[in-house]
């Protein structure tokens, strides 16, 4: 279920005063199946593209089409496309308000008109893809830790059994731990076929999980490509009040200094084969 | 040491949340430990670890359980210090939105120094000097609804400086802000210490801001566990994963290097330092 956003242009309030343009003709295909990494500075218009995403907010200019549906025609069911593309606003947790657990992540698709047993195997099915325990059903949401909560609020989207997953920073504010976790959900979430596409301001998360990244900055898109191939562009990056990983800007600075290494790394692993290599010859124990 | 030096200093330090200590929560289990003046500190630990009532302590916001908490010799439990306690220890939290409190930015820093009941000329004064000094004076009379993430923080910061402050604590300030923002508010953290003298106790979950610091106190369970350079404490790279704390990149690669037989040294903690030592190594072959 591919996403095209065709030319899409966005105002805020448009023909007053105040006008903002949040989205100025972005084009791109988020293709089935990808980890797509939005990032771009605050106020770069990555909260405003994803909004488009399931029809929260239509085009001012341009057309968003969902597996085919524009999201701004009379005919398109956006019930059913929001179904289809579940959202992960920023800080979930806070729109966490049914009673116990269970009645929580069942209100997604209670709404989509699911019944019964139904609901049930569905709830299961929800907690258990974010790893949490089925005894906490019962529970009052506000019992849980933040980052618990957060997953619950997970949890509730996937509920709804979406085929594509769009998640707002789903990491800020938690610790390296719940982070971690977090984290490991959502890529086995798209191991197992779902689309993501993940907002982040953490340049090494995205490195890490995402296939493809797009980059925006005042609501235009800088750049779009593999993160090894966003990466390079470390300049432009920075220009935009953006960071590289700290593995890529030290390989920057050692092939300043003369090192002949690769400059497209991503990981620690691949850090370590390529200093060591030049390293050969400095050992003093060898290896222990 | 001198009392004098001592910006806040926590003994056994109790607190527990709800009725009574029997049946309560609890969020701090006897915490030592002594601050300095001029020192710049870095809390870090996982959520639930006390980091954050731990800091609400440092400027009486909230009062301890048992033990006893002394902000430059006073007692957070005696009331008649309350408000120099305010006045002396600073705090900034996490989401800039929650502390703006006026339409103008100017007036948002002079918040502070005018509940204090300071004459208005001098109250100008210090307002210009601190937008100063967290690089926001041009931004005086815009509204604080069109600045970025880390502007609204560096003018919270500069609310704060208004008041004078010995210290100022802050509760993870940057876990809202983008790369730009978060670097913004670092810097200014930074320069404030080196220049102005002011202690900074700042409580973050990025690992990368605490390889600055002069010191990093670990808090795990309600306890300091750990505290020493930042060298010293990303050294405990099984402790810190234990705790389910992230190690440094950078720390990282030193630790395989070292596992190799490369004689890397333990002090190099940021990229630049890695850079110059892994430079100095290979040349010295």
């Amino acid at each position: 279920m591919p996403i095209e956003i065709e030319h899409v242009t966005y105002d805020y309030m448009p023909g007053t005063p105040s006008q903002v343009r949040a989205l100025d003709d972005v084009c791109m295909t988020i293709r089935d199946g990808e980890f797509l990494g939005l990032i771009g500075p605050t106020g770069s218009g990555k909260s405003t593209l994803i909004q488009h995403l399931n029809g929260l907010l239509v085009p001012t200019s341009g057309r968003v089409l969902i597996d085919g549906l524009d999201t701004r025609a009379k005919g398109t069911d956006l019930r059913k496309l929001r179904q289809k593309v579940g959202l992960v606003f920023q800080y979930p947790e806070e729109q966490v308000f049914e009673e116990t657990v269970f009645e929580d992540i069942a209100f997604g698709p209670k709404n989509l008109g699911v019944l019964g047993e139904e609901i049930e195997a569905r709830v299961r099915e929800a907690i258990a893809l974010v790893g949490l325990p089925e005894s906490l059903l019962q529970r009052s949401p506000f019992e849980l830790s933040g980052g618990q909560l957060r997953r619950v609020a997970l949890a509730g989207v996937l509920a709804m059994r979406p085929e594509v997953l769009v998640l707002d920073e789903p990491t800020a504010g938690l610790d390296p731990l719940g982070k971690r976790e977090i984290l490991g959900h959502i890529r086995r979430l798209h191991e197992r076929g779902l689309t993501v596409v993940m907002v982040s301001h953490n340049m090494e998360d995205v490195a890490k999980l995402a296939d493809r990244l797009v980059v925006l900055d005042h609501g235009r898109i800088v750049l779009d490509g593999t993160p090894r191939e966003v990466f390079s562009h470390g300049e432009l990056l920075e220009s935009i009040g953006l960071d590289i990983p700290d593995v890529t800007k030290m390989m920057k600075e050692l092939r300043k200094r003369g090192w002949p290494v690769r400059t497209d790394v991503l990981t620690l692993e691949e850090a370590y084969e390529e200093i060591s290599g030049y390293l050969a010859g400095t050992k003093v124990g060898g290896p222990r | 040491m001198n009392e004098e030096n001592r910006a806040v200093v926590a003994e056994t330090l109790v607190h527990t949340y709800g009725p009574d200590e029997s049946s309560g929560v609890t969020a701090l289990a006897g915490v030592d430990l002594e601050i300095k003046q001029g020192e710049f500190v870095c809390i870090i630990g996982p959520n639930g670890s006390g980091k954050s009532t731990l800091a609400r302590h440092f400027n009486a916001l909230l009062l301890p359980t048992s033990g006893r908490v002394l902000v430059f010799g006073m007692d957070t439990k005696d009331e008649r210090n309350l408000w120099e306690i305010r006045r002396t220890a600073g705090m900034v939290f996490q989401n800039p939105d929650n502390q703006m409190v006026a339409t103008v930015v100017e007036e948002d820093v002079a918040f502070g120094p005018e509940n204090l009941g300071i004459k208005p000329e001098e109250i100008r004064q210090r307002v210009s000097d601190a937008l100063k000094a967290v690089g926001m004076e041009d931004f005086s009379r815009a509204s604080p609804h069109f600045l970025s993430g880390g502007q609204k923080q560096r003018v919270a910061i500069a609310g704060i400086l208004a008041m004078m402050p010995s210290v100022i604590v802050l509760d993870e300030p940057t876990a809202m802000l983008d790369p730009r923002g978060r670097r913004e508010v670092m810097e200014t953290l930074s320069r404030l210490n080196k220049e102005k003298g002011i202690t900074v106790v700042h409580i973050t979950h990025h690992m990368d801001e605490a390889v600055h610091a002069d010191r990093v106190i670990v808090m795990y369970e309600g306890k300091a566990v750990l505290s020493g350079s930042p060298a010293e404490v990303f050294s405990q790279t099984e402790d810190l994963s234990k705790w389910g704390l992230d190690v440094p990149f950078v720390e990282r690669l030193g630790d395989m290097l070292r596992k190799s037989g490369y004689e890397v040294s333990r002090s190099a903690l940021t990229v630049e330092e890695m850079v110059d030592e892994l430079c100095r190594l290979r040349s010295s072959t």
